[in-house]
């Protein structure tokens, strides 16, 4: 068996997958199960986005596959009308990874949790992104535990009083932007459950990048972590807080654009008031640029504590597909396979072999 | 060792080729064990190997039994740095690697105390004479040079130079000393050669082959060998070589093979039989990583392999291969089971087709990696939570595994359903001949997936726990599938319709539903081997077990005695015969490698008082002792 070399992208996330010319409507895509989530749960609305934005890809409904682990947003499967699997707990990713691989044909999506991706499922989750799976991930990051009923989870900030931390958690939050793009992942884009608008742009491009597409979805939790992101919904300061990146853009924002990214003296990114700096300081997006150090400085402006918090395509580079490199060595090793006539006889058969022959009384 | 005496037989045209011709008594022989032993980087195994791959060339029946230790390079010339290799060949069918050597080749001090309580007296000892320096006596607690004082009189004793014999061949190579030195197992390998008449082509072939990229290395190679070679023709040390002759097994072709190649080879098969590919998802573990390492050869006949971050992946991306309608394999040995379980139930809820390769290793926890024992009968059956029946199918041997690789999958497809497949350390790395078979002959297993809807209501809706009526399996319905989009999960599911149910008369029935089928799969009866007819005593066994309580029969029979032999090969569900089987006998053997796991499975099912006779020293039981066992059995004299 000769080494073949890696195909790069060339193709994009779904061309492989066949689409359809009937059209079709978010109810299409609602299967027949009741939705159980709690009410005012931001899971309706990130499946309610989900469902209406299906119908843009065209895809054949039957070649599109939700794969998730456990936990309340994980039973996100059952209510499209798609095929689905609910397995357990942080394992989607290794799934939804054999499946990938066994099938170009299909679109494969992840639904997941803060707990299921990045506590329980952690290392799956850091391997899809390094081997850059052609596959899209949902991660819904509520900072807290709600099916086991309001623990803290590695996303919930550091002091959360909750079930399972009475005098407040100690320990360090992970930010799921920054861990993914460590991870060596290609697609890393955030939006905000409510923002129906932002989150289709996200879902919009993540369909369509070849590779592993992370999609942090900011969530509420109305029961165990309610008003989490109020922050960034309502209030004078919304407009202070969130930055929505646009390629290609100087990163500004504020109700009239009077806040700006530059340069750190750290070497990082910093929020600056573009009065300070003028205009031509600040940085301009670049979400396909090979080098993720701005990327990952974008998803550190502020910690966790909602002060700035970045919005839309961190990043999107190419980079070949662990699928498509292995698919195309199965399809370089039978090619060569059916060149060289091998076939199951032959390889049981092997090269040293002896015979045992029948005795003359056998045979007589 | 001997039976007939022969003077001045034949002798190979290369002998002649290189000179002086002595006449070796000749003796003809029917079966011989030797072991090789040395230091782990002395290249023992390839020894082995190579004089086993020219027994199977000439024809004999043979056995192996690797022993080494999970050390790559334990400390040079210490005990646990000892590897062995141990070979078997006779001119009839035989059925273990021996109990203990005929010849054993000690390539150091360490190799000679680990090994030599095994030599019994009288028999070929052959000695690299280089390494029993001062330092390497000391360093395994020899107060005195064993070649020097008279504690191997008891054994007839081959003092060889072989370091220095070889250095010196090679030295017109130019290599240096060191370099040189390292091809003194092909000087050993080459003296054996010369002593059981074997071939010397195969072994050149052999070594060209290996070193393509180094012609010099594998010329040196070859002179070490010759040289080994031509010290027994020309020293007059050796004064006897044996022959044995070619076994009259079965007729057809035969070649050497060992259970982990089988293995491969039974799912390269059984993806080409299900006309599926196949997705092996898994991680590295001793001494299961030679299946994955074989498979990745076979990417040109449909099999893709992933090596996943950790054995849950590599379970979890089989499942979802499996999903897509790909045959899901994972491969691995105990302690990854053990993290696999989750998945394996996830399995046996979704109730999808998956092959679960387990080639069992010494426990608890990390044990003894590379020791062979029967550790996870009970893990396989019980190790799930909930009622997470799965078939389990356990080969005898090493050329079994090929056709336990088929019928696993079989069983996976046809009742959508893991499988266990249990191998273990011996029957992985033992090598035996095989009869290969002719591929037309063998079972088609293929299924059909799913794709019209199902209702029975009409409703033209698809429902995936909908049961075929005589396997109970569910339809494979697989993504890309129109008008077939469903949801399946580890959550219960409603008989039938297959949505979410909580209601607990559902989950009962669902339960039921699940072990039925597994209790409804079609396995073989047990067959008992009792040529009197008479016996009063059964000795049940299964996996690996096979060959020696077949060799302890032969024994009892032979000393008069009769005893009863069965072997299990499906563990669950068990053969329907059994407990009519084991009921008919007076008393009930069963040895296992394990503290009686599957003992207690029979006590329980069956209320029969079968007797353990257990070990877990990480080798396979040796005829001797079972004999001893057997022979207890059959005289009443049998502990309780």
């Amino acid at each position: 068996m000769t080494a073949i070399d890696l195909p790069t992208p060339k193709l994009g996330g779904l061309d492989l997958v066949p689409t359809t010319d009937e059209t079709q409507k978010a109810k299409d895509f609602t299967s027949d199960q009741e939705v159980r989530w709690c009410p005012g749960c931001g899971d309706y609305a990130v499946l309610a986005s989900v469902r209406s934005f299906l119908p843009e890809l065209g895809l054949k409904r039957e070649n599109i596959v939700f794969v998730s682990g456990i936990g309340c947003s994980s039973r996100f499967p059952y209510y499209l009308d798609t095929y689905g699997m609910h397995s357990i707990h942080g394992r989607a990713p290794a799934i939804a990874t054999g499946l990938a691989v066994s099938r170009p044909d299909l679109s494969v999506w992840v639904v997941t949790g803060d707990g299921d991706a990045l506590s329980i499922g952690g290392n799956h989750l850091i391997h899809a992104l390094r081997r850059n799976m052609n596959i899209t991930i949902l991660l819904f990051n509520n900072r807290i535990y709600g099916l086991t009923k309001g623990q803290y989870s590695p996303t919930s900030e550091v002091g959360k009083v909750t079930k399972s931390t009475p005098m407040g958690s100690v320990d360090a939050p992970f930010n799921p932007v920054s861990l993914a793009l460590g991870a060596e992942a290609t697609f890393v884009g955030r939006a905000l459950d409510s923002d129906r608008k932002g989150l289709t742009e996200v879902l919009r491009q993540a369909a369509a990048h070849r590779g592993a597409s992370l999609v942090e979805i900011f969530q509420d939790c109305p029961i165990f972590n309610d008003g989490s992101f109020d922050v960034l919904r309502k209030g004078d300061d919304v407009a202070q807080r969130l930055i929505p990146l646009v390629d290609g853009e100087p990163i500004r924002f504020g109700n009239d654009g009077e806040y700006g990214v530059v340069r750190a003296e750290s070497g990082g990114l910093k929020v600056v008031p573009v009065a300070e700096v003028g205009e031509d300081a600040l940085v301009v997006h670049r979400a396909g640029e090979q080098d993720p150090t701005q990327a990952f400085a974008l998803s550190r402006l502020s910690d966790q504590d909602l002060t700035h918090t970045v919005t839309g395509i961190f990043r999107k580079v190419d980079r070949p597909t662990y699928d498509d490199g292995a698919r195309a060595q199965v399809t370089a090793a039978t090619e060569q396979a059916q060149q060289r006539g091998d076939n199951l006889q032959a390889l049981l058969t092997g090269r040293d072999t002896w015979a045992v022959m029948p005795t003359p009384e056998q045979e007589a | 060792m001997s039976t007939d005496t022969e003077v001045g037989a034949d002798l190979p045209d290369r002998l002649v080729a290189h000179g002086e011709i002595r006449q070796t008594e000749v003796r003809q022989t029917h079966r011989v064990v030797i072991r090789f032993a040395g230091d782990s980087g002395d290249g023992m195994q390839l020894t082995g190997d190579r004089f086993t791959s020219e027994a199977a060339a000439f024809g004999n029946d043979l056995a192996t039994l690797p022993n080494f230790p999970a050390e790559i390079r334990a400390p040079a010339g210490t005990l646990p740095g000892v590897s062995s290799f141990q070979l078997h060949f006779a001119d009839y069918d035989i059925l273990t690697p021996g109990d203990r050597p005929d010849v054993l080749v000690a390539m150091n001090p360490a190799a000679l105390k680990a090994n030599l309580k095994d030599l019994p007296h009288g028999q070929v000892l052959i000695v690299n004479t280089d390494e029993f320096t001062k330092r390497n006596l000391a360093k395994v607690g020899y107060d005195s040079n064993p070649l020097e004082d008279d504690s191997l009189a008891p054994y007839q004793v081959h003092q060889v130079a072989m370091a220095t014999i070889t250095r010196t061949a090679l030295e017109p190579t130019g290599m240096s000393k060191k370099d040189a030195e390292r091809a003194k197992n092909m000087f050993a390998l080459g003296l054996l050669s010369w002593m059981y008449h074997r071939g010397t082509e195969g072994t050149e072939q052999f070594l060209r082959e290996k070193f393509a990229k180094k012609p010099d290395l594998a010329e040196a190679n070859i002179l070490a060998f010759r040289t080994g070679w031509n010290y027994g023709e020309t020293t007059e040390s050796f004064a006897v070589t044996y022959e044995v002759a070619p076994a009259a097994l079965p007729t057809g072709t035969y070649r050497q093979i060992t259970g982990n190649l089988a293995l491969a080879y039974g799912v390269v098969a059984a993806g080409q039989l299900a006309k599926l590919p196949v997705f092996l998802g898994t991680y590295p573990i001793t001494p299961a990583s030679d299946v994955l390492h074989e498979l990745s050869k076979h990417k040109g006949m449909g099999v893709t392999t992933f090596q996943a971050e950790d054995e849950i992946a590599g379970i979890g991306a089989a499942l979802g291969a499996s999903f897509g309608g790909a045959l899901g394999v994972t491969s691995t040995s105990g302690p990854g089971v053990a993290l696999k379980s989750e998945t394996i139930g996830l399995a046996v809820a979704l109730e999808l087709p998956l092959l679960i390769l387990d080639v069992q290793r010494g426990g608890p926890s990390t044990g003894l990696p590379t020791k062979t024992e029967q550790a996870d009968l009970l893990q396989a059956m019980y190790g799930r939570n909930g009622e997470a029946p799965v078939p389990i199918i356990a080969p005898a041997s090493p050329s079994e595994c090929f056709a336990a690789a088929i019928e696993a999958a079989h069983i996976a497809i046809k009742y959508r359903t893991p499988v266990f497949l249990l191998s273990d350390g011996a029957i992985a790395n033992g090598s035996e001949p095989w009869n290969v078979p002719d591929v037309a002959d063998l079972p088609d297993i293929s299924t059909t997936f799913a794709t019209e809807a199902n209702a029975p209501d009409g409703s033209g809706e698809f429902w995936p726990y909908l049961r075929d009526d005589d396997t109970l399996a569910r339809p494979w319905a697989v993504p890309g599938t129109a008008g077939l989009e469903h949801r399946i999960g580890g959550l219960e599911k409603a008989d039938g319709r297959g949505s979410i149910s909580y209601d607990g008369d559902n989950h009962d029935r669902m339960v039921r539903l699940r072990q039925a089928k597994i209790d409804g799969i079609t396995v073989d009866d047990v067959t008992v081997d009792d040529p009197s007819g008479e016996a009063e005593v059964l000795v049940l066994g299964w996996g690996s077990t096979f060959g020696p309580i077949g060799a302890a029969c032969r024994r009892v029979r032979a000393a008069g005695m009769n005893v009863a032999q069965a072997h299990v090969r499906s563990m669950n569900p068990l053969p329907g015969n059994l407990g009519d089987v084991l009921r008919g006998y007076r008393r009930v053997v069963v040895p296992e490698m394990n503290l009686g796991q599957f003992a207690m499975m029979l006590r329980a099912k069956y209320l029969v008082d079968v007797r353990s006779y257990t070990k877990v020293a990480g080798l396979p039981f040796q005829a001797e002792e079972l004999a001893g066992v057997l022979t207890d059995a059959v005289k009443g004299d049998l502990p309780a």
